[in-house]
């Protein structure tokens, strides 16, 4: 990757010349071979494609895309399920495993604590202060645990790329931790976005909407037809909140042509799609749909006639949502500033979005035709600046370090105000230059790059130095130049390097 | 510059204007002419810290019984304690320690403390200060004793973190002070100046990035500015552990630089876990483990020549009570550090904590006195003769039970 302006000039020039000869060559043949878009992808590319599809690159995953070719290794990342997870992540994963409980059954633990709190009214100070101690310890271990696993997760896995597009649908779809019982659903939740990340969109968006986390954090929980005999207490009313979400930032996007009237008719059709914590009426997850509250009336949204019943109600407008075009533009939008530039050129987020409807919202074959698009691959977007959480996991990752510290590393996220599962607007965190640049994080990232090179996150681990200067590829004569000069400040130097900062 | 000018500068400075250390250049200067002082850092944890969930005795059936919900889990599980000996453990929040106790150069003395009785942590600090428990009229502290003690061809000084003088560094010999650290000034690795020259190198140009980095830097100047307008009219507090960090690493860098200062001083405080104890130490210990290891990490070129003290006025009671907390007691650990101990050890006798070895029932006993450890780091490591030890901690005989040195 290169970054210091003149030389980029020069490379570009030599890039141009390529690309003009390449087009010409396309041109020239066109009429006799289909020129495959692949083939624009070259290996020395490597470090580069394995920045924007995976967390940064490791030695081990250089020599895999040196061994098999980078086009195999991405036809493999792009079927994660047949990926082999890491032994290095196992670990991990057992350690979750062992705490884990199903959501509803946190619940139930929870709420006993609750009863035995409110039917004993002579507990001592002591005993009440020993009962909320139990009861935030369910919540921080659940919060916890799955932090751990999702920062291990996002250093270790195998299934890098499958990795990056939950970093990309959770913040799409986010919930933030800290509200009600999130808590305990939020593993869960993350779980079937990751099955979901590189399937089907409205297979995706159905799995959001019933998850308890989400019905939990945009209020859907408590919205009900205030007409219905069930309408009392704080379930006594329509809430709007998710279903303006649901369209703004899930879907159509905020100028995908819906009106206030469409807003009030979704709620109305999610009327009654709750959460059941008692685990009785609901699915195993805990969503429930409760009849009595849901609005039975006729329903008209976005000009089509709701003709379904019931539950189905809202099965249909998702359908609807997903199929949309301007989901697909909005979505292809949000993938292509993603995965290829902070304002992304046009041209590739139309040709993603045809993507989108002619598959059906086939998230793989989005993500294949962005990887092979001419846009992906050119110098004139190649540089995007890293979110505060892909730089310290890639910084991890280049540096191979071992065993590192996670509770740790979500400090130096809270610190650079991007601490995992704790972004509150259902907006998620931004992924753009303009969001995470700024004189005071700059600085922050040049402190947390020294204090990982001096080994804060693992004092066991050593950093070595010509596997991270491998990882992170070409250098530019700046940097190659401020490390001759401190040659004692390499490791420190490189990890707070343009090249580390920019994917 | 002559060690008259420097101590004129600092006493100057306790009169109103605090010297910003690392702003300073005459503060860090290198003495050549003197070679390889022996140095000695005490820190004191005010308060009284809770010695028996810092080593914790995790073999001691007793403390578990005692400590039914704060006790600190067994080496290897969840957040258990951090395996030393097989029998003592370290609080899993100081694992940043851990590094220097397999490098043997952190050591625990366990059950020391002060014969007195009394619970008060003023009148407990006081003693341990002045190095004369007991007796309430001594007027100056232990370590400016000491300063007048060591040898005068090798001019010495003694530097003070904090904006007034505490009693263990009151008397004749003039001190420095340096203001504690606050968390808005929290070091950043382009404070360092190799670091700084390299990134400035590195962020040159006039991309977003390097505007970004020389527009951070300039803004840190100013901050700094007026944080040191700020100082001059601050009217003291407690450190806080969080600055606690901050101010090792300057204490590292002043005692690197500069040969003269052979004795530091700082206090941190925040350990009157009467109540949510764990809480309250997960939240503190972290940055005192960081704080040390700053320290340790930042004393490296003379790290050989260092011994660390890390001590608190008494004590907690062995059993809980019943917030979560514990309760003014009797022997705690002292914590020792540096190149010069022989670490890896917890020393001093251990009687247990049943029922019956208990100080007045409750409390840990004392079975090495805080002058032992002390009288010894002066005589072995400082080098000072026995008639000054005398001086030093007048009414003290070394038993020579311990040796650290050895």
């Amino acid at each position: 990757m290169i970054l210091n302006p003149q030389v980029q000039t020069m490379k570009q020039k030599l890039r141009c010349w390529a690309i003009i000869l390449v087009c010409g060559a396309m041109f020239w043949f066109s009429s006799i071979s289909n020129v495959q878009a692949s083939d624009r992808l070259s290996q020395s590319d490597s470090e580069y494609i394995l920045g924007r599809l995976s967390f940064g690159a490791t030695s081990e995953q250089l020599q895999a895309v040196k061994t098999k070719g980078i086009e195999a290794y991405i036809q493999e990342q792009l079927e994660p399920q047949n990926v082999p997870e890491s032994p290095a992540f196992t670990p991990y994963l057992e350690k979750f495993n062992s705490v884990y409980q199903k959501p509803l059954e946190l619940q139930r633990q929870y709420a006993a604590l609750n009863q035995q709190l409110k039917n004993n009214p002579n507990l001592s100070n002591s005993q009440i202060e020993k009962l909320e101690q139990k009861k935030n310890n369910l919540k921080q271990t659940a919060r916890d645990s799955a932090t751990e696993v999702h920062l291990a997760r996002a250093v270790y896995s195998s299934r890098q790329l499958q990795e990056v597009m939950v970093d990309f649908w959770f913040n799409h779809f986010n919930v933030f931790v800290n509200k009600g019982a999130i808590h305990f659903w939020l593993s869960d939740y993350e779980n079937k976005i990751r099955d979901r990340a590189l399937g089907n969109f409205r297979d995706l968006l159905e799995a959001t909407a019933t998850s308890p986390a989400m019905l939990i954090y945009l209020d859907n929980e408590l919205n009900t037809n205030p007409q219905s005999s069930s309408a009392k207490g704080k379930y006594s009313g329509l809430n709007e909140n998710y279903a303006r979400e649901l369209m703004e930032l899930h879907t159509l996007g905020i100028d995908g042509g819906y009106s206030q009237q469409d807003i009030i008719t979704l709620a109305r059709i999610l009327t009654g799609w709750t959460v059941d914590y008692n685990g009785k009426r609901g699915n195993e997850d805990g969503f429930f749909f409760n009849s009595q509250r849901h609005d039975p009336g006729e329903k008209v949204f976005l000009d089509r006639q709701i003709t379904a019943q019931g539950i189905e109600e809202g099965r249909q407008a998702l359908d609807i949502l997903a199929s949309h075009p301007a989901t697909a533009h909005f979505i292809s939008y949000k993938l292509a500033q993603y995965f290829v530039a902070d304002n992304p050129p046009a041209n590739l987020v139309d040709s993603l979005a045809q993507k989108f409807l002619t598959s059906n919202g086939n998230i793989k074959v989005v993500m294949d035709a962005l990887i092979h698009s001419p846009e992906f691959s050119s110098r004139d977007y190649q540089q995007k600046f890293k979110t505060p959480y892909q730089y310290l996991v890639s910084l991890v990752r280049m540096a191979e370090i071992d065993r590192p510290n996670f509770e740790r590393m979500q400090g130096m996220l809270r610190q650079l105000s991007m601490p995992v599962y704790l972004c509150v607007p259902p907006t998620g965190y931004k992924n753009t230059q303009d969001a995470w640049l700024n004189p005071q994080a700059m600085l922050q990232r040049i402190t947390f790059a020294s204090a990982i090179a001096n080994k804060r996150l693992n004092p066991d681990a050593e950093i070595e130095y010509p596997k991270l200067a491998s990882n992170i590829g070409e250098l530019s004569p700046q940097t190659k130049q401020a490390i001759t000069q401190s040659p004692n400040l390499r490791t420190v130097l490189i990890l707070g390097s343009p090249e580390a900062m920019y994917r | 510059m002559k060690r008259r000018n420097f101590l004129t500068a600092l006493s100057y400075s306790t009169a109103g204007m605090l010297i910003p250390v690392g702003l300073n250049s005459c503060v860090a200067q290198t003495d050549a002419q003197t070679s390889r002082p022996k140095r000695l850092v005490v820190i004191f944890l005010r308060g009284a810290i809770d010695g028996l969930n810092v080593v914790v005795p995790h073999q001691d059936a007793d403390y578990y019984r005692s400590r039914p919900t704060i006790a600190l889990p067994y080496p290897h599980e969840k957040n258990g304690v951090l395996d030393l000996d097989g029998f003592f453990g370290l609080h899993p929040e100081l694992q940043d320690l851990m590094p220097l106790w397999q490098q043997k150069s952190l050591a625990f003395v366990h059950a020391s403390g002060t014969q007195i009785t009394e619970r008060s942590h003023f009148q407990a600090q006081d003693y341990m200060e002045s190095g004369t428990p007991g007796v309430k009229t001594t007027p100056d502290g232990w370590m400016n004793r000491l300063l007048a003690e060591l040898p005068q061809e090798k001019p010495t000084q003694a530097l003070n973190v904090g904006v007034t003088t505490p009693l263990i560094l009151k008397g004749q010999m003039k001190i420095a002070n340096l203001k504690p650290g606050k968390n808005s000034t929290a070091r950043i690795s382009t404070d360092n100046p190799y670091v700084n020259r390299a990134f400035n190198s590195l962020y040159s140009g006039t991309d977003d990035l390097s505007r970004a980095y020389q527009d951070g830097l300039k803004t840190r100047e100013i901050v700094i500015a007026e944080l040191n307008q700020e100082m001059i009219s601050a009217s003291g507090g407690a450190t806080n552990v969080n600055a606690f960090v901050d101010d090792a690493a300057e204490v590292a860098r002043l005692m690197v630089g500069n040969t003269r200062t052979q004795l530091a001083f700082m206090d941190v405080g925040g350990w009157d876990t009467h109540i949510n104890q764990k809480a309250m130490h997960n939240r503190l210990l972290p940055d005192l483990g960081r704080g040390l290891a700053t320290l340790v990490k930042g004393l490296e070129p003379i790290y050989a020549d260092t011994a660390i003290v890390v001590m608190s006025e008494f004590g907690r009671t062995v059993k809980e009570n019943g917030n979560g907390g514990t309760d003014h007691g009797h022997g705690n650990a002292m914590w020792l550090l540096g190149g010069a101990i022989r670490g890896g050890e917890i020393y001093g006798e251990w009687l247990g904590l049943k029922q019956s070895v208990l100080h007045q029932n409750r409390d840990l006993s004392v079975t090495t006195d805080f002058r032992e450890v002390l009288g010894l780091i002066l005589q072995q490591h400082l080098s000072v003769s026995h008639n000054s030890l005398n001086r030093v901690f007048p009414d003290y005989k070394l038993t020579n039970k311990i040796d650290f040195f050895a």
